[in-house]
């Protein structure tokens, strides 16, 4: 759960919820970004998800060493990304929609 | 040299480990990285390999699943088994043993056991399911809390009265200063904790130096960050300096992230008192609900039993965690304790100190043996 894993924003989603498109390892899910509201998180930046959150705002360089490093460690990876796929973090209008 | 090959900048990383060899000369130097995330790395990549003999690391108390006691997984086994209760937990803590099995145990006998990867999913489970009760078994130092703090803000905005949180949330810098405060070990240093400090910052840390007279150096999760906090630390310690400084910059400011601070505050306060496994009960380290969130508190929803179960004889994740005896030199390590199954929290999660050593360090460790010290 501590791992953080890198992803790009896609789409800032309108609402009140502060949720984001992410792409991580070339799939899209919703992420909140609300602990980073006072960065300006704009589409294109990079940031570490940490359980559904992002926590930091990292630049590309960072986001591939972060990537790279993750591969590594094979299994542990592959759960988290799984996981985090699996999550079914949503806005309000899509969940009732 | 074998080891430095595999880093992402073999030169970068030949040039640090002269440095550090130059500064550290014949002395001898003890240092503790208090990440979990750190100790995978240094294990992954056998950088114990390619330091001096005389710098040694240590391994420290920054692995949330680790230091989760066995009486709060025998109250989250309750908590599960409580009629209409659906319990949610991270993965890593599915497998922690506490004195009655473990969760995925419960699970097979029947209650209601459900893996999410997000307090989110879990309060989302809970808007979906009105007719149960969903109990979210949180657990994690400040790169974590946030979350569930956010979380609860959310439960409390949308009304959402059958969630509830059992907080097992804890603090980086108590466990930190009572090893400072412990008599079994002699540190000259610390690696500070890199996703932590994202939140927390590095202004926290200061009383290390202050207070205890040692180095902290806030570091990455790369293989050469790992060897530039070392190189760093050295430097400190034969410059004559002692303070707190900052190798993971590119990440980690030293204010930390003030909104996360700030929702923690809201949501969270000091418990008196909170035990930690092996290191025992540590005052103002864990993190409780504030009364006004008392609706969505598990502990005050339910009858949790609060009973305290000391670890098994045979596992020593105490010693480990503190620093004391590393991982292989617990009686049961690799033996009657394996990641399959486990005794102690150590080798549960990736980022126990056991379970990366007995995934990646013995291969090191051979390797190291066979081909001598690829120190310079």
């Amino acid at each position: 759960m501590c791992l953080g894993i890198p992803g790009q924003i896609v789409e800032l989603l309108p609402g009140d919820e502060q949720l984001a498109r992410v792409e991580v390892a070339g799939v899209r899910r919703t992420i909140n970004v609300g602990l980073l509201e006072d960065e300006r998180i704009q589409v294109g930046d990079w940031v570490l998800i940490h359980v559904g959150f992002a926590m930091s705002k990292i630049d590309e360089e960072e986001a591939a060493m972060a990537l790279s490093s993750l591969r590594m460690m094979g299994q542990g990876y592959d759960d988290e990304l799984e996981a985090l796929l699996a999550s079914r973090v949503e806005a309000r209008e899509r969940l009732e929609g | 040299m074998k080891y430095v090959d595999e880093y992402r900048d073999p030169a970068a990383a030949r040039v640090l480990v002269r440095r550090i060899n130059e500064l550290a000369g014949d002395d001898s130097f003890k240092f503790m990285e208090v990440c979990g995330g750190h100790t995978h790395t240094i294990y992954r990549h056998g950088i114990e390999h390619v330091l001096p003999p005389g710098v040694e690391l240590v391994h420290g108390p920054g692995c949330p699943v680790c230091v989760i006691p066995m009486g709060r997984v025998d109250d989250a086994i309750a908590l599960a088994e409580t009629p209409g209760v659906i319990f949610t937990s991270f993965g890593d803590m599915m497998r922690v043993p506490g004195g009655h099995g473990n969760l995925l145990e419960a699970k097979a006998r029947g209650a209601d056991v459900r893996f999410v990867y997000s307090p989110l999913d879990a309060l989302r489970l809970a808007v979906e399911r009105p007719d149960r009760q969903v109990v979210f078994f949180a657990v994690g130092f400040e790169t974590t809390a946030p979350s569930t703090a956010v979380t609860l803000l959310k439960a409390r905005t949308d009304n959402v009265a059958n969630f509830s949180v059992f907080s097992n949330h804890v603090t980086i810098v108590p466990p930190i200063k009572a090893i400072l405060e412990s008599p079994d070990l002699r540190l000259d240093g610390f690696l500070g904790p890199g996703h932590v400090s994202t939140v927390i910052g590095n202004h926290p840390y200061r009383f290390v130096p202050k207070q205890y007279g040692k180095p902290l150096v806030t570091a990455g999760f790369e293989p050469l960050d790992i060897l530039q906090a070392i190189m760093m630390l050295l430097s400190q310690i034969r410059d004559g300096r002692c303070e707190v400084e900052n190798q993971y910059g590119r990440v980690v400011r030293d204010e930390g992230n003030p909104r996360a601070l700030a929702m923690l505050a809201e949501v969270f306060e000091l418990r008196p008192h909170f035990e930690w496994r092996g290191l025992g009960f540590i005052s103002q380290s864990g993190l409780k609900l504030r009364a006004e969130f008392a609706p969505w508190d598990a502990e005050r929803r339910f009858a949790v039993p609060g009973v305290r179960v000391a670890d098994p004889k045979a596992c020593q994740c105490g010693e480990v965690l503190k620093g004391v005896i590393r991982p292989w030199e617990c009686k049961v390590f690799g033996t009657a304790c394996t990641p399959e199954t486990p005794i102690g929290t150590c080798m549960v999660s990736s980022e126990g100190a056991c379970a990366a050593y007995y995934n990646f360090g013995r291969l090191h460790r051979e390797a190291a043996v066979t081909f001598g010290r690829a120190s310079a």
